[in-house]
């Protein structure tokens, strides 16, 4: 019964992954990330995950108050900000995200100010649809784990 | 009288006593004599004087002579009724003397004169009939000019119009009116030809179909001579209207007039050639006149018969060619129409190949993608089997996708072979890797006989040869139901080239390649030998194979004929028959590499090296980024490659714990002048060039200008994020042998 659990979930996983890299959000770099991961370093993507979720929020926090600023006009800083997220998302392999922050970086070098304000809520969208669906991928795959290694002493029984 | 003298005065007393009454009618009817005798000579003179020809001048002068002495003596005579003295008596001797003379002359030449003055009036008569004769002959004559004017006009008219109607329609009209007739009509011969059909009249507007026979005796008189033939009025062909007139009906004549088609011209027989088929045309004279047909009304009627086959002979060509022109301007609409059809049919197949192309490849993306990730899981030697059995079906499905797209590019024969050196042995190991699963379960045994001088590695396109082999084997799996399949490959020598099945196929091997042969045997349910010609075709289906699962048809076969000869070679299929077997044989033509071990990295095996990989074990690396995510994906990618790594998060931090024990150091320079300036100062600080780490600029930017400033500065090396783990490893394999790397942007 635990093993038909942790086929369940791991299609379930699988079909979230496949999803994901359909629309887009996700690309391959995503996978390498998951490479990386060995018997030396077991949650390494989940530790990459969380620093890039610290970062991005901070990232965006900045960006959001110098855009709702006034007076606001260095528009060099805001892309030095962006360069940085845009550098961990690709890294990542968050394809959309990346997409949206060359739109921004764009509307930056043209100075175009409601532009920016259009890029950064998209930004935000896109950043939490990504944090949730990591995060509920996170959540099967543990189960997962936890399913997996509750069969092994079947296993090994037999 | 006769002389009585008398006694005294010597005159001479007349025999008779003057009776008064008697003497006195007798003496004016002298005088009448006289004068009458007279007269005439002067009306004969005055009138020969008057007319200008008369031969017989002196005849006359003659008969004058004779008539002037006659009437003298009558004149004479007149005074010897009184007493008459001898003078007078004397004188009227002498006249009668003349008188006598003369008109004993003229009797006698009289008798010669008056034959030729009879003469004069026979010739005068024979002048007259010839007068006659001659008018008549110039009656002739006019109406013969008349003929030839009225055919002029005719044939002008006729031939005036292309158009049969007009010209049939014209023909009788003006026949009409040239030779005044009642009636006028033709027949035409029907399309069965057995029968002649009133086609057109005179007088009638619209001829209600008659049809007669055409074997009839009088028809075939006529169309027997290319003369015009007078015929009964009571024939079935002259009877067109009842017979109302109380007189007899006018005379008919009917003659020929032959329907030439095209292929009846010559140009030595014309109009001699053998026609089959003639029209008749019917003339009716009027039924009230005494008329008959004259010669030279035949001989018009003749030739504008002849006329007339000649211009329907014209008309019905350009009939036929403005039909021929109509048809061909048709089949050019069609052709067009057609044409258009198949280019948008065409278009329509690319974009739908191309949509189906790209919707289909993004699942398979997905699927090829979890596969690899799954097999870097934890699973047991039969799942991996099965994992790897799924990877590499689904990355031949993908082949199979890109090659749908293929056999159409294919067709338009812009498919290129990849050319690469492969291991032949495992081209075929793996295609019984990828088999044997589906033979076992369904019993069938399955054998590879590799011959012992077959090169071990080969230059062609794997991937394509590998799939022709899997889709001869797969085929061969799928329509046996039980038995054994074998494979062997060997060596194609020149002496087996003479098939007779393959006649035209002659390869000759030479130093740089050879040619494989491959032949796949089965004991399955063969084929029925007529039906082989039709497996390579594109989604033919035949109906001999029984197959119970997927039906036998699609695009396997043709597509592995396409790439086998694409590799200048042939493939061929045999088969006994039904339930006897089949055996697929192909050859192909494969290059012998120049090093046998020459392999190159794009084919290498892409086995995920999931596992710690041993190249770079301990090699020190610094890791110099500012931003923490970017720092942890570069650290554990290193890591994973088995290398100490160290981070620095800024470059005074990685100026601080630099060391020379560090080999490589990566540094970021996506973000300003940092990085060009640490590489500056990481230089400066050492001194010797051995002692110093490379220098390996990351960057995501895709310009000159930042390799040419990481040139500038003295920088080793160059690459382009974002890296997989391939990428790394090859790039820190190429830093420690060439201790340079400036990846192409």
């Amino acid at each position: 019964m635990l093993g038909l659990g942790a086929d369940l979930l791991w299609a379930d996983m699988n079909r979230l992954l496949g999803f994901l890299f359909h629309q887009g959000v996700l690309d391959e770099h995503f996978l390498q990330l998951h490479h990386l991961q060995d018997e030396s370093s077991p949650s390494f993507v989940s530790e990459v995950l969380n620093i890039y979720f610290h970062e991005s929020e901070k990232l965006l926090n900045n960006l959001r108050s110098l855009l709702m600023d006034r007076d606001f006009s260095d528009y060099n800083k805001m892309a030095i900000h962006l360069n940085q997220f845009m550098g961990s998302s690709s890294s990542i392999g968050a394809k959309r995200l990346t997409t949206v922050c060359l739109a921004f970086r764009a509307a930056t070098q043209h100075s175009n100010r409601p532009g920016c304000l259009r890029a950064l809520e998209m930004l935000q969208h896109e950043y939490c649809y990504l944090k949730n669906k990591l995060h509920e991928l996170f959540q099967i795959e543990q189960q997962r784990a936890l399913a997996a290694a509750a069969r092994y002493p079947l296993q090994n029984n037999q | 009288m006769w002389f009585k003298a008398t006694e005294s005065c010597n005159c001479i007393e007349p025999q008779w006593p003057a009776d008064e009454l008697l003497v006195k009618y007798q003496y004016i009817s002298d005088f009448f004599i006289a004068l009458a005798y007279f007269s005439i000579p002067l009306e004969l003179i005055y009138f020969v004087k008057k007319s200008a020809v008369f031969p017989y001048r002196w005849v006359l002068v003659q008969f004058g002579a004779f008539i002037v002495l006659c009437g003298a003596t009558h004149l004479i005579n007149l005074w010897t009724f009184t007493v008459h003295t001898r003078t007078v008596a004397m004188v009227m001797t002498a006249a009668k003397v003349l008188t006598a003379v003369v008109s004993c002359a003229t009797a006698l030449m009289l008798v010669h004169i008056i034959p030729d003055l009879l003469s004069v009036k026979t010739r005068e008569l024979f002048l007259k009939n010839k007068a006659a004769e001659l008018d008549r002959e110039m009656g002739l004559i006019r109406t013969q000019e008349e003929t030839g004017r009225h055919v002029r006009m005719l044939t002008h008219e006729i031939r005036s119009t292309l158009d049969r109607h007009t010209i049939l329609k014209t023909t009788l009209i003006e026949l009409g009116r040239t030779l005044a007739l009642e009636e006028c009509a033709l027949w035409m011969p029907t399309r069965t030809g057995l029968e002649l059909q009133l086609a057109y009249t005179l007088r009638q507007q619209n001829p209600v179909g008659y049809t007669v026979p055409i074997h009839l005796p009088v028809i075939n008189q006529v169309f027997s001579s290319n003369r015009a033939v007078k015929i009964s009025p009571n024939c079935p062909v002259a009877r067109l209207r009842p017979h109302t007139g109380k007189y007899l009906p006018g005379e008919v004549v009917a003659v020929r007039v032959p329907l030439l088609n095209l292929s009846n011209f010559q140009i030595y027989d014309w109009p001699e050639v053998s026609t089959r088929s003639y029209a008749l045309m019917v003339l009716m004279l009027p039924s009230d006149s005494a008329r008959q047909w004259h010669v030279h009304e035949l001989e018009l009627v003749e030739v504008v018969a002849d006329q007339v086959a000649v211009a329907l002979s014209h008309a019905a060509i350009l009939e036929e060619s403005m039909r021929a022109r109509n048809l061909l301007i048709e089949q050019n609409v069609a052709l067009d129409l057609a044409r258009r059809e198949a280019e948008t049919a065409i278009h329509a197949r690319n974009d739908f190949l191309a949509v189906m192309n790209h919707e289909m490849r993004t699942p398979m993306h997905a699927i090829i993608a979890l596969s690899s990730l799954l097999q870097e899981t934890e699973l047991t030697a039969e799942q991996r089997l099965m994992v790897e059995t799924i990877l590499k079906s689904s990355n031949l499905l993908a082949t199979l996708i890109n090659d749908v797209l293929d056999l159409s590019r294919l067709e338009d024969g812009s498919l290129q072979l990849e050319t690469t050196t492969f291991s032949l042995h495992s081209v075929f190991r793996e295609v019984l890797n990828l088999i044997k699963p589906v033979a076992s379960v369904k019993r069938l045994s399955l054998t590879l006989h590799l011959a012992s001088d077959l090169p071990a590695y080969a230059v062609g396109d794997e991937k394509r040869l590998m799939q022709t082999i899997l889709n001869v084997v797969g085929n061969a799996v799928k329509f046996s139901k039980e038995g054994s399949i074998s494979i062997t490959a060997i060596v194609a020598k020149p002496e087996s080239f003479k098939d007779a099945r393959i006649p035209e196929f002659l390869p000759v091997p030479s130093d740089s390649h050879f040619y494989l042969r491959v032949q796949v045997k089965d004991s399955g349910s063969g084929i029925n030998p007529q039906d082989i010609p039709k497996l390579f075709t594109k989604f033919a289906q035949s109906q001999a194979v029984q197959t119970k699962g997927p039906a036998g048809s699609g695009l396997g076969l043709a597509i592995c004929r396409r790439f086998v000869n694409l590799m200048e070679g042939h493939i061929w299929i045999e088969s006994e028959g039904i339930g006897k077997g089949c055996t697929v044989t192909f050859i192909v033509k494969l290059g012998i590499p120049d090093r046998p071990n020459e392999s190159k990295l794009a084919f290498a095996p892409k086995v995920p090296g999931n596992h710690v990989s041993t190249n770079f074990g301990g090699l020190k690396v610094l890791v110099m980024d500012d931003n923490g995510v970017n720092r942890s994906v570069t650290k554990g990618l290193l890591l994973h490659l088995g290398c100490d790594v160290t981070t620095a998060g800024s470059s005074e931090e990685c100026l601080r714990i630099i060391s020379p024990e560090h080999r490589v150091v990566f540094m970021d320079v996506c973000t300003g002048l940092d990085g060009y300036e640490l590489a500056i100062r990481i230089q400066e600080k050492f001194k010797k060039r051995q002692d110093r780490p490379l220098i390996v600029a990351l960057t995501g930017n895709t310009n000159k200008v930042t390799k040419e400033n990481c040139m500038r500065v003295g920088m080793d090396g160059l690459i382009l994020k974002p890296v997989s783990v391939d990428k790394m490893r090859g790039v820190l394999s190429e830093l420690l042998e060439h201790r340079v790397l400036f990846e192409a942007i």
